[in-house]
């Protein structure tokens, strides 16, 4: 059907940035290299904003959090070899995220595959497993084409990454091989016969749930990470509010469901607070929206809500019943099967035929009032806690900040002590836990929604694995703030061995005045100041927030003893909660 | 007929590194694929992956729902023993002196192979038949003495309804 459009001649490598322009990409994430060089070219000449990283790692995670920020697919080009292997890591990444992603690789000539060539590797064979799907492209021809699925597949049913990998000779202007006709491609030229995802729920089987939500004594709302992907907050806010369900917001749903709204109890898990770790935990109905019973969540999986019915909305059948069995399971787009709840639940007479759930959400405000979360303030003289440096940061900021976190203790306190309130303002690595998360992801972010105020939360190990991309940020004019929680120990390690291996700290130690942050920071084209005592935490969030010019990290030196809590030791049931040591004799009367 | 094994049959896009794809998911859980037949469909689009697995029955359930997922992957079913047949072929060749090729060539024609290739040594044997029946007769020219031996893995198809 090409021979009737309006074909341009050209070469592969024209034609892939072409392809990308036509998919409406605005931002490219990359590092350039021997076979991935005829590519780089028309770059030059392209409306697409190339942002060059200081190591593809960095390009990966920019591409996520671009995602996370924006919804539209991010994208990274790297050469092959070292170029691919270094991606490996944030496409797992935004695999187990369901993050929307491209990733462009280049690969030795076609001819040279197999045959060890310089800077060659099986860029689809090591990306299999880590990649919702990935192609390995032969003919220059199949660009067009090939793009287009590539991004259909990376944002269409669960989203995910999506790797294209192509050899040099294909792009190439000064090999025949790469003469081509461009076509702007459509659906129409999807060659894509085993993929298309059901967004639609089953009616009858949404009738079910919405019996099962009036009918429920105790019901709790778990929403996890689908709904901000299926764009579907408003919609659930409109079911928690018609029928006056409490919600709890998984890691990675975190602004999903407004943390200031009466109903929500924020984060369960393995260092969620007790009154939505204990809800879900004696609840009669938990009504799984996007979520799949991560183990962080349900803790020791026997012991996780024993008396819960399951309602599990998802849009990936392989999680319905994959964890946990179900009561009712529906394949579905989120936003659209709540919708359909919420008509249903409507039809079944709203509000008024509920049961009366007066006693559960009196049960469910004494917890919030014997157990919200807390900390000890530090004594005059003493380091930072890390909760107060997040709880300034929440309060120096606008509501709709974009946070970025790394991962561990501060990503911890960071999801814990700030209020989100809007969707799409946190963004984490949740499945994969990858340190290092928060600075390019921050960036990422921050090219997505320039005119957003973006703090990346990270830690002093996270820091010490990414932070060369604060050259990037300098360089590109991405004037993100970093606020870095410096402990100097690797602190849910240290939390671990403290409270596991009796205290026998092993390689945890990460030094206490080595390296200096501020001089690094510095160097790298940033603003830098270092805090120590309470009183400077808020001028200096306040003086960071002034500088607009380049990016600004803020060293806040903070307490190596202080352990997040709550917590669900691993392989322990969610009725084990631990709290916080200050909270612990009210524990005796609920047991 | 007590089946150990659970047969899967999946139509899937013939396109290379599709076999990876599907083998990957069984690899990484660390099961091991007891026998594969692969070959393009009246379709040549599309291939016919026929495998069979020892697993528990939960964990292959997800196992399917996986593969499910792949792109590449048009249609996958898991075959009900009771509900299907099965066949697989196996060339095999048989030492055959003079002494005992006479009494090798009658349990050639009790079990209804075929002869391929012969030599005065050897013969070399075709068979076709339901799985089990395959080892029965591997066991029957086992003292005649085999050379060598290749199965083909079994493909199957779902029972005609009455």
């Amino acid at each position: 059907m090409s021979e009737q459009r309006d074909n341009q001649q050209m070469s592969g490598g024209e034609a892939l940035v072409k392809s990308l322009e036509h998919e409406g990409v605005e931002s490219i994430f990359g590092y350039p290299g021997g076979a991935i060089l005829p590519v780089y070219d028309p770059i030059i000449d392209s409306s697409i904003r190339h942002i060059l990283v200081r190591h593809e790692q960095g390009a990966g995670h920019m591409a996520e959090g671009y995602a996370h920020a924006t919804g539209e697919p991010g994208v990274a080009m790297v050469t092959s070899g070292p170029g691919a292997t270094n991606i490996v890591t944030p496409l797992a990444d935004a695999m187990l995220d369901s993050v929307p992603m491209v990733c462009i690789t280049g690969q030795v000539p076609v001819p040279a595959i197999g045959t060890d060539a310089f800077q060659e590797c099986d860029t689809t064979g090591i990306t299999m497993a880590v990649t919702k799907h990935n192609f390995l492209v032969t003919e220059a021809q199949d660009i067009p084409r090939v793009i287009h699925e590539a991004f259909h597949i990376a944002t269409t049913g669960r989203p995910g990454p999506v790797l294209v990998d192509i050899p040099k000779d294909i792009v190439d202007p000064t090999n025949p091989r790469s003469d081509m006709n461009w076509y702007a491609a459509t659906d129409a030229d999807m060659e894509l016969p085993g993929y298309s995802p059901q967004m639609e729920g089953d009616r009858e089987l949404i009738r079910q749930a919405a019996e099962l939500i009036r009918d429920a004594e105790r019901p709790v709302l778990y929403v996890g990470g689908g709904i901000l992907k299926a764009r579907a907050a408003e919609a659930l806010r409109e079911l928690a509010e018609m029928v006056q369900i409490p919600v709890v917001t998984t890691l990675m749903a975190r602004g999903a469901f407004p943390d200031s709204h009466e109903l929500c109890l924020g984060m369960p898990g393995m260092h969620g607070n007790y009154t939505a770790v204990t809800a879900m935990q004696e609840s009669d109905l938990l009504i799984s929206l996007g979520a799949r019973f991560d183990d962080r969540v349900t803790g020791k999986l026997d012991g996780f809500a024993p008396t819960a019915k399951i309602i599990h909305v998802d849009i990936d059948p392989a999680e319905l019943g994959k964890v946990r069995q179900f009561n009712v399971g529906i394949q579905g787009d989120c936003r659209l099967v709540i919708e359909g709840i919420n008509h249903a639940m409507r039809e079944l007479g709203g509000a008024d035929a509920q049961v009366d759930r007066s006693a559960w959400r009196s049960t469910v405000s004494g917890w919030q009032e014997n157990f919200p979360l807390t900390y000890e303030q530090s004594a005059p003289g003493d380091k930072l806690k890390p909760q107060y440096v997040i709880e300034e940061l929440r309060d120096g900021n606008p509501a709709d900040t974009i946070v970025a976190s790394g991962v561990g203790q501060h990503q911890m306190y960071a999801s814990q002590w700030w209020q989100f309130d809007h969707p799409y303002t946190w963004i984490n690595s949740g499945g994969l836990g990858t340190m290092g998360f928060s600075i390019p992801a921050a960036i990422g972010a921050k090219a997505g929604r320039p005119d957003s105020r973006v703090w990346a939360v990270d830690g002093d190990g996270c820091f010490q694995m990414t932070a060369q991309e604060l050259v990037t940020a300098s360089v590109e004019n991405i004037p993100i703030k970093v606020a870095l929680l410096n402990n100097s120990y690797l602190g849910m390690v240290r939390q671990w061995q403290e409270m596991f291996y009796e205290e026998r700290y092993s390689e945890v130690y990460l030094q206490e005045r080595v390296p200096d942050y501020v001089k690094w920071a510095e160097s790298m084209g940033c603003a830098a100041i270092r805090v120590e005592a309470p009183e400077e935490v808020a001028p200096a969030i306040e003086k960071a927030n002034e500088i607009n010019d380049r990016p600004v990290v803020v060293e806040f030196v903070t307490d190596a003893g202080e352990n997040v809590f709550p917590m669900v030791p691993a392989g322990k049931s969610n009725s084990d909660v631990v709290v916080d040591p200050t909270q612990a004799h009210l524990l005796e009367g609920e047991s | 007929m007590a089946e150990k094994f659970h047969t899967i049959v999946t139509t899937v896009e013939n396109k290379p590194g599709v076999l990876a794809r599907v083998a990957g998911l069984f690899s990484r859980r660390g099961f091991n694929i007891e026998s594969l037949a692969v070959a393009p469909t009246d379709d040549e689009r599309f291939s016919r992956i026929t495998f069979t697995v020892d697993v528990e029955t939960a964990p292959l359930e997800q196992v399917v729902k996986q593969l499910n997922k792949l792109i590449n992957v048009v249609d996958i079913t898991e075959l009900d023993p009771d509900e299907a047949v099965s066949r697989e072929l196996m060339l095999i060749t048989v030492s055959a002196d003079s002494a005992h090729r006479k009494e090798l060539m009658e349990l050639v024609d009790d079990w209804r192979a075929y002869v391929l290739n012969e030599n005065s040594e050897q013969i070399m044997l075709s068979f076709s038949a339901r799985p089990d029946r395959l080892a029965e007769f591997e066991e029957k020219l086992r003292p005649f003495g085999i050379a060598e031996i290749q199965r083909t893995g079994r493909v199957a198809l779902k029972s005609l309804a009455d």
